[in-house]
């Protein structure tokens, strides 16, 4: 068969596949862990015994809170407390403003009114990214590049990652910061042009995720620059990111 | 378990005592590793380690592959007679060694760091490096010199979203005569880590070794401890365990395969492939709650069972996302632009790809066809059928060729898998004690080839070295190798043709 008419029949097959996130909300499936939504009238014991086995050190037993900048929503706390201490939702949004506000219990400020105006003002039109990956395991990046695929289509919301520095408004950084990239992520953001943005997204960029503790990385990005915009996961989901975007720029 | 002489068998993911492996003298533990891989076999793991947590006195190990596994090991000579002047399989291995523990490779044609940090024992650098300035540090790049040849430079951050590397080409004109790969951007201190941390943290870094292979890293974890814990897993667990994998697979070939039709600038099947890779990490999303799997394998079992809705579930879209697959591979592999930029680039040849043991896919098209799941079958994979591969040329065809076929053969593993009734029992995390005095290697195929992960604790049971090996650590090689008389417009074609892990290789 031509090539031509093969293009024709697939795009047929494929049809249009488009979300129409924002306007219609995308209800992703029940064993997804979103923000966790938390009992702080739990049993101490059951908080202490979830805190002793969280391998983030996520868990504040006095306050019942969970560091979203450092938990890797692996479950174990809603499996250990059989759910009486943690439930993971389906809520994906998650971006914060504010480091402190990740230390979640209850609920998440209203993103978009957190969001700087100047930055809705300057980039809610056309935002252009450099995305700097640095020192993780290529997750955060990995589910960055599907917000390009058809399903989310980024650059319909004038959103776009682009190749130089030169060209961008703001930086999306991933990973723990390795000593071995500082260099270079400090470099390229000093050459994207003012007034810029900075992205840390994931647990590696705002608090060093798995690597915690370790010696061949920085660990907190904001240590190294000032930070924007939060987007907590392990990986970060597309729809977190994607959320956060839209909050914080539109 | 068979015990030669010089070499102990032992079998994937088999606990054995320390003191079961032989200590040869380096004479000795030279000679028989160059014997055996002389003769074709290849290395697994060769590593170096500290005897106990407190002692000075240094060890090295090595696990080798024919169609059986063996270990060996001897006392480290701070310095010693290369084995790479020998034969190439140990390269990487000994730069490595002398990276981490300080010590020589007397003669290695290319001594150069590995990932661009201090060794651990204190001793000199064996590379004389200074590790206060940045990478790469002292270390000058392999240059070509004469009229009309010029040098690109390119890295650490490119020009997508992708990680951080440096490839240095030596070009004449548009031909490439030599591509140099410096890694070590990635590099976090991984196994490092393994050793110092609590055993709670072991899972999460696991399966952070290389987030596109969270289920290959982590099952190469998890069959380790419980290797040492003595846990049992259930068969319904090992079913999820397997699909998991195969799921991993298939989502990671298709996504590739999109990418390289971009790369040759015939954009809707990656357009459609994208969108269908998403789909197939929504199914690990199903089993497990994660689009990568995370959280989902733990020593001892599966987090999550699969129930009859997941099974359904799954089954479904498998059922609707198959012949679209098929009919989208079918739209790349025919048309004449692809094949024409496809056929013939990046050629690895079959005696190369032995020579530096390339595994995985990469080395399936080259005509080796060692495939982990076949050789060394953890979980399912003894009852499951294996695959085999038409066009074995070393080309990008060869290598697209392959992953086209694999992921028709996953599909049907994932078919059988769900026709299995086994339900996972339910699992509970619980407080683990590993083994004193022992040691295990175990080993996977992971999506991109052979991911293996040793372990060796000491009279306590405490972790005294944790090595990882992600399959690129043998494949980035194969990539400088393939762009040998390519033309540099070739790269992007080439380099996705292998897609290697970056983090996979700097740990
Ligand atoms: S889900 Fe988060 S808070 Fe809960 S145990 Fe895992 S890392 Fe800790």
């Amino acid at each position: 068969m031509l090539t031509i008419l093969k293009v024709i029949k697939n795009r047929f097959e494929q049809g249009h596949r488009t979300s129409k996130y924002p306007e219609e909300n995308i209800n992703l499936y029940k064993r997804f862990r979103g923000l966790p939504i938390v009992n702080t009238n739990c049993d101490p014991a059951v908080v202490q015994q979830c805190a002793a086995a969280c391998p983030q050190e996520a868990i504040d037993t006095d306050s019942c809170q969970i560091d979203l900048g450092k938990c890797v929503f692996c479950g174990l706390c809603e499996s250990l407390s059989k759910g009486k201490y943690v439930r993971f939702s389906q809520n994906f949004e998650m971006g914060t403003a504010a480091r402190n506000d990740l230390l979640f219990a209850v609920s998440l400020p209203n993103l978009a009114n957190h969001s700087k105006k100047h930055f809705k003002k300057l980039f809610g039109r056309s935002l252009q990214l450099r995305q700097i990956s640095a020192g993780g395991c290529n997750a955060c990046e990995a589910d960055t590049n599907v917000l390009n695929t058809p399903f989310f289509d980024l650059s319909r919301f004038g959103i776009q990652f682009v190749a130089s520095p030169r060209h961008a408004d703001g930086i999306h950084v991933t990973g723990p910061i390795s000593k071995n990239m500082q260099q270079a992520l400090l470099t390229t953001w000093e050459a994207v042009p003012d007034p810029k943005v900075v992205i840390a997204s994931g647990a590696c960029a705002i608090s060093g995720g798995p690597f915690y503790g370790s010696e061949d990385i920085v660990g907190d990005l904001n240590s190294l620059i000032p930070v924007d915009l939060y987007i907590p996961g392990c990986p970060p989901h597309p729809l977190t990111t994607l959320h956060a975007l839209l909050q914080f720029f539109k | 378990m068979d015990k030669m002489d010089k070499f102990l068998r032992v079998h994937n993911g088999e606990r054995v005592n320390r003191s079961a492996i032989p200590h040869l003298s380096f004479h000795e533990f030279r000679n028989e590793l160059l014997a055996f891989t002389v003769a074709g076999g290849q290395v697994v793991q060769f590593f170096a380690y500290r005897d106990n947590k407190d002692s000075s006195s240094l060890k090295l190990l090595a696990v080798l592959r024919n169609d059986k596994l063996y270990v060996t090991g001897c006392d480290a000579p701070d310095s010693f007679a290369s084995l790479t002047a020998v034969t190439e399989k140990f390269h990487l291995f000994e730069r490595e060694i002398g990276e981490q523990y300080g010590l020589k490779a007397e003669g290695h044609p290319w001594w150069k760091m590995v990932r661009y940090h201090r060794n651990c024992t204190g001793k000199a650098d064996v590379f004389g490096n200074d590790y206060s300035e940045d990478i790469p540090g002292k270390y000058p790049y392999f240059e070509v010199e004469g009229e009309g040849v010029h040098e690109v430079a390119v890295g650490p951050v490119h020009a997508g979203i992708i990680e951080p590397g440096h490839f240095r080409f030596q070009c004449f004109g548009e031909r490439v005569f030599h591509l140099e790969i410096q890694l070590g951007y990635q590099q976090r201190g991984v196994e490092y880590l393994l050793q110092t941390v609590p055993l709670k943290r072991l899972p999460i870094i696991g399966e952070t070794v290389a987030g596109d292979t969270s289920i290959g890293h982590g099952l190469c974890m998890a069959q380790g401890i419980e290797a040492l814990a003595g846990l049992e897993v259930d068969q319904g667990a090992k079913v999820v365990r397997t699909l998991a994998l195969e799921l991993e697979r298939i989502a990671n070939h298709i996504g590739d395969l999109g990418a390289l039709s971009l790369d040759v600038a015939f954009s809707p099947p990656a357009a459609y492939f994208g969108r269908i890779r998403g789909d197939y990490l929504n199914l690990s999303q199903i089993l497990g709650g994660n689009r990568f799997g995370r959280g989902l394998v733990r020593p001892g079992g599966v987090t999550q069972s699969m129930g009859e809705e997941q099974r359904q579930l799954i089954q479904e879209k498998i059922t609707e996302l198959t012949p679209e697959v098929e009919h989208v591979n079918d739209l790349i592999f025919s048309t004449p632009s692809v094949r024409t930029r496809f056929d013939h680039t990046g050629k690895v040849s079959q005696q190369d790809a032995e020579r530096i043991g390339m595994v995985g896919y990469a080395g399936r098209a080259c005509g080796l066809p060692y495939d982990a799941r076949v050789a060394f079958p953890t979980e399912c994979y003894a009852d499951l059928p294996a695959n085999s591969n038409g066009k074995i040329d070393g080309d990008v065809a060869s290598r697209a060729d392959v992953r086209r076929e694999e992921v028709m053969h996953s599909t049907g593993l994932i078919n059988t898998l769900l026709a299995r009734s086994e339900e996972a029992r339910t699992y509970t995390p619980q407080d683990i004690r590993l083994a004193p005095d022992s040691f295990v290697v175990t080993v996977n195929e992971a999506w991109r080839g052979e991911a293996s992960h040793c372990i060796l604790t000491d009279e306590q049971g405490n972790i005294l070295r944790y090595k990882i090996k992600d399959p690129s650590f043998h494949n980035w090689t194969g990539l400088a190798l393939a762009l040998r008389e390519q033309g540099i417009s070739d790269f992007p074609l080439c380099n996705k043709s292998f897609n290697l892990s970056y983090c996979g290789f700097d740990l």
